[in-house]
């Protein structure tokens, strides 16, 4: 195609007119086209984030324990024992559609980078993963593709993937979402930054050569799909595990000395935004000479090296003293290590490559006069609340129903190709309790972690959808007996020049504020994926569920506190909270009744803290065996998941006269709620009744089979066949 | 007893393996570079798990070649002991101290699970903490975990009671053709095999991810234990 920049090239890049005018205005002159490729990455919408950070300043960031929050590669809160919790989550959506394994990889090797970048010892991986229809031609090829290449990735790294989500919808058919999430841990004192400093410091590339691999994958993910997405396969960068393990390794031993000053990996848009990023939060100059930059590829010339989203490659600002035993531990790893040009007191970010200037670009207008803009929102009427619904098949069909359905099924296929355990801390692994738990190494602490959303509720009615999206990942958190801390946050939404999809993102934010507020759980990092749309052949463009995957951090002292899900022998079952009987929205209203209606569950996030406060203290105190929070399918599901996980049945009491009708009452999909199993629940439930916390009775653990006081039973080893089907029925072994 | 570990580029089970030995021991093992051209005074040598060179040609076939593998030879033929797990298995058997190779899991996925091992041979320093046929936990974590050896090595390795671990359910029943018993398909379900002289042994599951009470289980403990108890230095 013709490189001659102009209006139509910008175009092309993905910028708007105006926006070209406005690199004219900064240039004052045309640019080059190695300037018009930086421009157009650092002012994407990946980059720059210029049409949702209007409404990003509204989340809440702050807490006493938080050290940093969002603008740093990720957010950082404190554990105790001087240690740091690093964790971010981020989507590799686009590429995962165009090339499942190799997408996927790659976005756990880019959240890994953002978290070792600032000092951190990575311990955990999490993934949360949203497919298309399983009937859906091309759903299998997808799933295969992502579970493998999470797996790949992780398991080669080291890194245990602990826990995660994945959830199948119709309207994620032509666009999937891979959101990554990595926690990392760090002394508090000993954290990485990327602001460079120091005029005349020596900028040093480490890591993996560059290719022409990924160039404009930051632009291609802030464009829509069409009908030729998988011609952009070249775009789709190519993982590799080992190097990262290299890297790791390497940065890690390095950032045990004083060497650094300044460090960034380089991740959307490589080299320019890691070098432009640097520089402009240092207030300094950059200058870069290609020539110096480890090449894969002969004949690169400026605009691919800039562009270049080439996989593991970090960039650092080094003392100059200490430049040479850096170099040795990179060559101890095999590794290249260049050093490709200095700072300045310029302002200005200057790229030459064979004598010639390709790039001399001032770094204060392409960070500050990045577009930021105010798009026009559309916000929806919520829907009205569910009225009666008859059942139709009785509460043990049901429930047979539902756990075999693919959104309840169990995810032991994906979690068995996944290495929890690696690095020997893993102390509840996937599908043993509501949140993860990882031992922090050299103490008794744990960090709990979890990712939850819920995007049937968020496209009904995206306020609500978003609190319930927070709330849940604070009571997973809660339910181990951890106390939450911070959040990180995913935020997939379709094309935001839409104004409803405008709408959608705006009530999101302000849910997840309220809740976050409410709950004491800030936001200390987190990415926004636009343009999740697809193109069908008809022409038709189709928007995704909006869906704010919440990534969450909470620590426990002492991971022997910590209590997971499965039934225990002999025991009494509660339900702490308050049962509402609502069942819009619900799996039970989709899968037993084939109806998609209503509002979604009514969060009261008074109550979800009263419960949620209650619940853990009986927890840290010791009264409780095993605890499970309702959430997608409601009671009875619950219910059913503790007996799975540990094979124990348990025997339910009649509800208490003023329940929901019984369907709704083990269906409903009710919030704040905790089934609690305990030795002695009598004292429990004077303990609550004391401090006016709703408990009551549900029944006692013990034997092999789930029986209701109405005479009706079902074996555990049934249960958990329903639950086991689905996931070998589709993908085969 | 004085405790080595292998670190190769692309080893990532060292910490875990690390911890284990100094919660069993009570001294923490020293760690050993690829590069090394000599050992220090030990007892036992450890080839830990994980991807080394990244497992890009054969699994452990680049680590079987680095410098430290020529003293780890030498080191064996002196009668000294190595345990291999998981990738460690691998190099051992790249490097030609344990019969057989692994191969890509029979269902050719990456298969990470808890799975039952049986104790066949009870006589070995590995395995003295366990009684024979005792049926223990332990997780495992491989793409290449499928053992296989020629007919004759196989016969060798049952008729000389060198099997040390095979694959089975919690009662202990073994069943090779039984895919949900012997997970990746290997020959008799073997998942660990012993040298000649009983000194060197690798198996592919890792009993080292079971030793800490407070990550729930201590399964694995026997085979540390058994270590300890005979390498008393």
């Amino acid at each position: 195609m013709s490189m001659t920049v102009d209006a139509a090239l910008a175009e092309r890049f993905g910028l708007t007119g105006g926006e070209y005018d406005k690199i004219l205005a900064v240039m004052g002159r045309t640019p080059t086209l190695t300037e018009l490729g930086i421009f157009s990455v650092m002012w994407s919408e990946h980059c720059s984030y210029k049409s949702s950070r209007i409404h990003l300043r509204n989340l809440p960031t702050k807490a006493p324990w938080v050290i940093h929050g969002p603008g740093e590669n990720a957010g950082v809160v404190d554990i105790g024992d001087g240690l740091a919790a690093v964790f971010k989550m981020e989507s590799h959506n686009h590429p995962s559609f165009i090339e499942p394994y190799q997408g996927a990889a790659t976005g756990v090797g880019g959240i890994l980078r953002d978290v070792f970048t600032m000092g951190a010892r990575p311990v955990a991986n999490l993934n949360a993963l949203r497919f298309g229809d399983p009937k859906a031609p091309g759903t299998r090829h997808i799933v295969d593709g992502v579970v493998r290449g999470i797996g790949g990735y992780g398991n080669c790294v080291g890194v245990p993937t602990v826990g995660g989500e994945v959830n199948f919808h119709k309207a994620f058919d032509g666009n999937p979402l891979v959101n990554a999430m990595t926690v990392g841990i760090a002394p508090k004192d000993r954290i990485f930054l990327s602001a460079a400093a120091g005029v005349g410091n020596p900028v040093v590339y480490v890591g993996s050569r560059t290719g022409r691999d990924g160039i404009h994958g930051a632009t291609m993910s802030s464009s829509e799909f069409d009908e030729q997405a998988a011609s952009k396969r070249p775009t789709v960068q190519v993982g590799d595990p080992f190097t990262e393990k290299l890297l790791i390794e390497a940065c890690l031993e390095l950032m045990a000395t004083d060497a650094i000053v300044a460090i960034q990996d380089m991740g959307a848009a490589g080299l320019t935004s890691s070098s432009v990023e640097m520089a402009g939060k240092g207030g300094v100059g950059i200058e870069l000479v290609l020539d110096d930059v480890p090449q894969r590829e002969t004949g690169m010339t400026a605009y691919e090296m800039m562009l270049s989203e080439s996989q593991e490659r970090m960039l650092m600002v080094l003392r100059p003293e200490r430049t040479e035993a850096a170099r040795a531990i990179f060559e101890k790893w095999d590794l290249d290590f260049a050093v490709i040009g200095h700072l300045t007191d310029t302002g200005r970010i200057t790229v030459t490559h064979k004598g010639v200037v390709e790039a001399d670009i001032p770094l204060a207008p392409l960070a500050d006069d990045a577009p930021l803009y105010d798009r026009p929102r559309l916000v929806a009427e919520p829907p009205a609340r569910l009225g009666w619904v008859p059942d139709p098949e009785g509460i043990g069909n049901a429930l047979l129903h539902l756990l075999a359905c693919p959104d309840l099924a169990s995810r032991a296929w994906v979690w068995n190709q996944y290495d929890s355990d690696v690095g020997g801390q893993t102390v509840r692994g996937p599908g043993t309790a509501d949140a993860a738990i990882v031992r922090v190494p050299g103490t008794r602490r744990g960090l709990a972690l979890t990712t939850d959303c819920t995007p049937r509720y968020c496209q009904a009615d995206p306020h609500a959808g978003a609190r319930q999206a927070v709330a849940e990942a604070w009571r997973n958190i809660t339910a181990t007996g951890a106390t939450p801390l911070a959040i990180t946050d995913n935020l997939n939404f379709g094309n935001p020049e839409k104004p409803e999809i405008m709408g959608q993102f705006a009530e999101v934010v302000k849910g997840m504020a309220e809740a976050c507020k409410a709950l004491d759980f800030p936001v200390v990092s987190g990415n926004v994926s636009l343009y999740n749309e697809t193109k069908l052949p008809s022409g038709l463009r189709v928007s995704i569920l909006p869906t704010p995957a919440i990534g969450g951090l909470g620590v426990i002292d002492d991971v022997t506190k910590a209590v997971g899900y499965g039934m225990p022998e002999d025991c009494d079952l509660v339900l702490v909270g308050e049962l509402r009987g609502d069942l819009g929205q619900s799996l039970w209203l989709r899968e037993v009744a084939g109806r998609e209606e209503g509002a979604p569950p009514i969060v009261d996030l008074v109550a979800e803290k009263r419960n949620g406060d209650f619940v853990r203290a009986q927890i840290l105190a010791g009264n409780v065996l095993a605890c499970h929070d309702l959430s997608d399918g409601g009671l009875l599901v619950a219910v059913a998941e503790m007996l799975i996980a540990s094979g124990v049945g348990c025997e339910l009491v009649q509800p208490r006269y003023d329940s929901p009708p019984y369907h709704a009452h083990y269906f409903a999909e009710e919030q704040a709620c905790y089934i609690v199993a305990t030795k002695d629940g009598a004292a429990m439930t004077e303990v609550a009744e004391a401090a006016h916390v709703p408990i009551r009775r549900l029944g006692r653990g013990g034997g092999d089979v789930l029986s209701f006081w109405g005479g009706l039973k079902i074996s555990v080893s049934r249960l958990r066949e329903a639950h086991e089907s689905f996931f070998p029925g589709f993908m085969g072994n | 007893m004085k405790a080595g570990i292998v670190v190769f580029p692309g080893t990532n089970r060292e910490r875990d393996m690390a911890q284990a030995l100094r919660l069993t021991s009570g001294r923490p093992p020293q760690m050993l570079w690829h590069r090394d051209t000599s050992l220090p005074a030990l007892d036992l040598v450890v080839l830990p798990g994980g991807f080394s060179f990244g497992d890009y040609l054969r699994s452990g076939a680049m680590a079987a070649h680095s410098p430290i593998m020529r003293e780890i030879k030498a080191f064996a033929a002196r009668g000294g002991h190595v345990l291999g797990v998981c990738n460690g298995f691998q190099i051992l058997t790249e490097a030609q101290l344990l019969p057989g190779a692994l191969l890509r899991n029979a269902g050719m996925r990456f298969l990470a699970q808890d799975c039952f091992l049986k104790v066949e041979n009870e006589a070995t320093v590995f395995t003295s903490g366990w009684r024979k046929g005792a049926v223990f936990r332990s997780p495992m974590a491989h793409g290449d975990g499928n053992y296989t050896v020629s007919a004759e090595g196989l016969a060798r390795l049952e008729g000389e009671g060198r099997v040390a671990f095979r694959y089975c359910a919690v009662d202990g029943a073994v069943s090779a053709d039984d895919r949900t018993l012997n997970p990746n398909g290997s020959i008799n379900a073997i998942a660990g095999v012993l040298s000649e002289n009983g000194r060197v042994c690798g198996l592919m599951p890792h009993p080292e991810n079971l030793v800490d009470p407070d990550l729930g289980a201590t399964d694995g403990v026997p085979m540390f234990r058994s270590l300890v108890e005979s390498l008393v230095a």
